[in-house]
């Protein structure tokens, strides 16, 4: 294949990486924003979500596209649910502490993955799309004959590919919404504000904490039913989702969706274009790297604005 | 007794329990303990930034690793003898936590954990990218014919077992004095109360700057002691994993005390190595003793007993 | 000579003037309260002063040298104590602790003779006994005479106070204006406070802060005839 074709690929492929991760970062940076817990278990969040989805289609069975809608309404349910329990038995008992809870959060990541690998196994599980239509794409080059339209062999994608990056605009924009019209997205943001005005006003903060904690798991166990018919479901895939989400939200400003998302795509593309061409491993140290300079030299973000 | 007599008593009979037990145990546990002792090291380092100056780092993985491939690397690529590659090993440490001290500490709390994660992740991921010289995951091994320092084999049993005693002893009562004095005790202030120990006339920048390095330094001698005993450096040492378990070990046995990081890894290295024969998820302990810890004995082992009547344990 | 001079010293707070161009010298050894209503910029002041926070535009010198540009520790080092307005002892660590980690760092002394200075000092402010007891379970009052005796135990030549006396008994008021007294002479002392009654005992020289700027200066006799004094912050009588 020539380069063009390749580079368009590419992109593709970097397009659905930053779908995906950017409803797992917006849930990161949700539960950051409101209740400043930097949630280090975010990613097997992910990975139940996936998880769930391959229980989920195999029990329901028949057309897959019955059992994948099944898993997506349960799967992030079911997460939302554990995220809650998460929040109450634990994070809630420590008062929020800002250290302690990250450390506990490394625990309970460390639960969460290996109750997975006892129960779910070692091996990676496919989930079958509900659909996969094979799209091939044609280029405009200069073949023998001066300027025509080609397909070349390999240069395609799938009807449920571009279906994702759909799916993760519209499930985004109704975050949004959710956030900005809904009395539960104000009686959140009343929360960021002031935890303890909020508390005086007699609004349940400790309720809405569990439910903002379980909010924010479920979006990104969304993001992995999404993803896992093209990725399959595995006990470790938490890792990479984890650490891409920390790079895009602390890039983006942490706890601003809009920057998140803008991040999102940023990376997400980034992230595909240089491991197609260099290295996958080589775009992750420039990446990582890159957050830790973020963090030292502009705390607020690459696109937030510095507080007075 | 004065509570500096009994500090010293107390030192005094962990290292010479410690000697004992090779001769009490079996070798089995010898050798298991002889890990304990390397890897202790390495608690050993993170405590004195956790436990002391209050510095919590998830990334000191990038130290231990540092250090392990210091000298793993100068004796298998440029064939140095184990001693110079020891002090290869060593200053490298040093070095790449003077500079992710510099960089890490404009920042505090939570982007300190953060940061610090980063750059150990970036270099896990610079291990894997250089997989031609580190055989990444899968690591290499160094022969044992040079793994001998003045004509000692290392490798030996016995042997093996003094050096890890040696190197534990070493970090063990360094750490001791140095908290003692009145560069330790500036730490704990800064600990306590930054603000304060700064309008004390403390350079408190300076003071932590130093307590990162001497820490990863530390922890990066445990790295070099382990690819010398055990003869093997992997990327697997440099994952986040291996920043995560120095945590527990010092959350475990008792952070800001001299005898904790010992207990922490001495208990946790049984209890995983009690699980592993039970179940493949042996890190599912990991997860559980991190969060009963933090939820209900935060102070650790060592701290409770502390609560509990024993006020001067160090 | 001058042991503290400021000038033009300001400093504002989203557009409040907090410290407005203030002047201020205090010759070695004096005794100076610095008083005025609340909000009036005392605390920010003497703050910008030792470097707890930044001035914007302005001049501090100290023993003859300027220490603008110095961060706070090294100010502090150059012979400045500190005391916190709002408490902030080390807590989990003894009175005895606290004090010598003031007196470890400007003598380099042994052990026992830092402990010798540090019981020297516990015992000035009547602390003596509770020595190994824990800062934080010292009653308020003792917590304050702690503070106290940290800034003791690092011999400054320029003692700052913020409101040392607030939340002390009767009893322990009168020790503090003893101890200031003593004290007066070797140490310079700026003390910030709101009790006239020390005020006007210990002072030999008053400055008067309103709305950031230097309303007035004097003896304790001087300003409390000064007619400005009475209208801002004295009310009438």
């Amino acid at each position: 294949m020539d380069f063009g074709p390749h580079l368009f690929l590419a992109t593709l492929e970097g397009a659905i990486t930053a779908a995906v991760i950017s409803l797992t970062a917006a849930g990161l940076s949700i539960v950051f924003g409101i209740m400043r817990v930097v949630n280090v278990a975010h990613g097997e969040f992910f990975m139940l979500g996936a998880v769930g989805a391959w229980w989920v289609t195999t029990a329901v069975g028949g057309h897959p596209a019955f059992g994948f809608a099944a898993a997506l309404i349960a799967a992030p349910l079911f997460v939302g649910a554990i995220a809650a329990l998460a929040d109450r038995l634990v994070l809630f008992r420590l008062g929020y502490d800002p250290e302690r809870t990250i450390v506990a959060t490394i625990g309970i990541l460390y639960v969460i993955q290996q109750v997975t690998l006892m129960t779910f196994g070692p091996d990676a599980r496919p989930v079958e799309p509900p659909f996969n239509k094979r799209i091939p794409i044609p280029w405009l080059g200069i073949g023998e004959n001066g300027l025509e339209l080609t397909w070349p062999w390999g240069l395609a994608t799938t009807t449920y590919k571009l279906a994702v990056i759909v799916a993760a605009a519209v499930i985004l924009f109704g975050v949004w919404q959710f956030l900005s019209r809904t009395r539960f997205g104000l009686l959140m943001r009343a929360t960021q504000l002031d935890r303890e005005m909020a508390t005086a006003f007699g609004i349940p903060v400790r309720k809405i904490y569990a439910r903002v904690f379980g909010f924010g798991a479920a979006i990104a166990a969304l993001g992995a039913v999404l993803i896992v018919p093209v990725q399959q479901a595995h006990y470790l895939m938490g890792t990479d989702p984890l650490l891409l989400s920390f790079i895009v939200v602390i890039i983006g400003g942490l706890g601003s969706l809009p920057g998140t998302i803008v991040a999102a795509v940023l990376i997400g593309m980034s992230d595909g274009i240089i491991s197609v061409f260099f290295s996958p491993t080589l775009a992750k140290i420039l990446a990582t790297l890159l957050v830790a300079f973020v963090l030292v030299f502009r705390p607020q973000g690459l696109f937030g604005k510095a507080q007075a | 007794m004065t509570g500096n007599l009994k500090e010293n008593s107390l030192h005094v009979g962990v290292l010479v329990i410690l000697a004992a037990l090779f001769f009490v145990v079996s070798d089995y546990h010898d050798g298991n303990l002889a890990r304990i002792m390397v890897l202790a090291v390495y608690a050993v380092g993170y405590n004195l930034l956790f436990g002391y100056s209050g510095l919590l780092s998830l990334g000191h993985a990038l130290f231990f690793a540092a250090g392990m491939y210091g000298l793993g690397l100068s004796m298998n690529l440029l064939g140095f003898a184990a001693l110079p590659a020891l002090l290869v090993g060593i200053v490298f440490s040093a070095g790449v936590s003077a500079i992710v001290g510099f960089l890490a500490l404009r920042t505090s709390g939570v982007a300190f954990m953060i940061v610090t994660l980063m750059f150990a992740q970036a270099g896990f991921l610079t291990a894997l990218h250089f997989g031609e010289y580190t055989r990444g995951d899968e690591g290499f091994v160094i022969q044992q014919a040079s793994r001998m320092i003045a004509g000692i084999d290392l490798s030996a049993h016995a042997n093996r077992y003094f050096a890890a005693f040696g190197f534990f002893a070493l970090s063990y009562v360094a750490v001791a004095i140095l908290v003692r004095s009145p560069f330790g005790r500036c730490l704990v202030a800064i600990r306590e109360n930054e603000e304060r120990a700064r309008m004390l006339g403390y350079d408190v920048w300076m003071h932590k700057y130093l307590a990162v390095i001497a820490s990863g330094t530390i922890s990066g001698l445990s790295g070099a002691a382990y690819a010398l005993l055990f003869g093997y450096a992997g990327a697997t040492f440099a994952s986040v994993q291996y920043s995560i378990l120095p945590l527990l070990w010092v959350l475990l046995g008792g952070a800001g005390t001299t005898i904790g990081p010992l207990i922490g890894t001495a208990f946790a290295f049984y209890l995983i190595d009690l699980a592993s024969e039970i179940t493949t998820a042996h890190l599912l302990v990991v997860g559980l003793t991190i969060v009963l810890l933090t939820l209900f004995a935060p102070q650790g082992i060592s701290g409770e007993l502390r609560r509990r009547g024993l006020k001067w344990l160090p | 000579m001058n042991l503290l001079e400021t000038r033009c010293l300001s400093r504002s707070f989203g557009g409040l003037k907090a410290v407005d161009n203030v002047d201020f010298a205090v010759p070695e050894g004096q005794v100076r309260a610095l008083i005025g209503p609340n909000g009036a910029g005392k605390s920010t002041f003497v703050a910008a002063v030792c470097g707890r926070i930044r001035a914007e535009s302005g001049s501090v010198h100290f023993d003859g040298k300027d220490i603008s540009r110095l961060p706070a520790h090294r100010r502090i080092e150059m012979g400045m104590a500190y005391t916190f307005q709002i408490t902030s002892v080390f807590a989990n660590l003894t009175a005895h602790e606290n004090v010598a980690l003031g007196v470890r760092r400007i003598a380099r002394l042994g052990r026992r003779d830092i402990d010798q200075k540090v019981m020297e000092v516990l015992d000035r402010v009547g602390l003596a006994e509770r020595s190994d007891q824990s800062a934080g379970d010292l009653s308020y009052g003792h917590q304050r005479l702690l503070e106290i005796a940290m800034g003791l135990g690092q011999m400054p030549k320029l003692f700052i106070m913020d409101e040392p006396t607030q939340g002390l008994a009767e009893g322990e008021i009168e020790e503090f204006k003893h101890l200031i007294r003593q004290l007066a002479g070797d140490t310079t002392i700026l003390l910030i406070e709101h009790n006239m009654n020390v005020v006007m005992e210990t002072a030999e020289q008053i400055t008067v802060l309103n709305s950031g700027c230097v309303l007035a200066e004097g003896t304790p006799e001087e300003v409390r005839a000064n007619s400005d004094v009475q209208a801002a912050y004295l009310g009438t009588g």
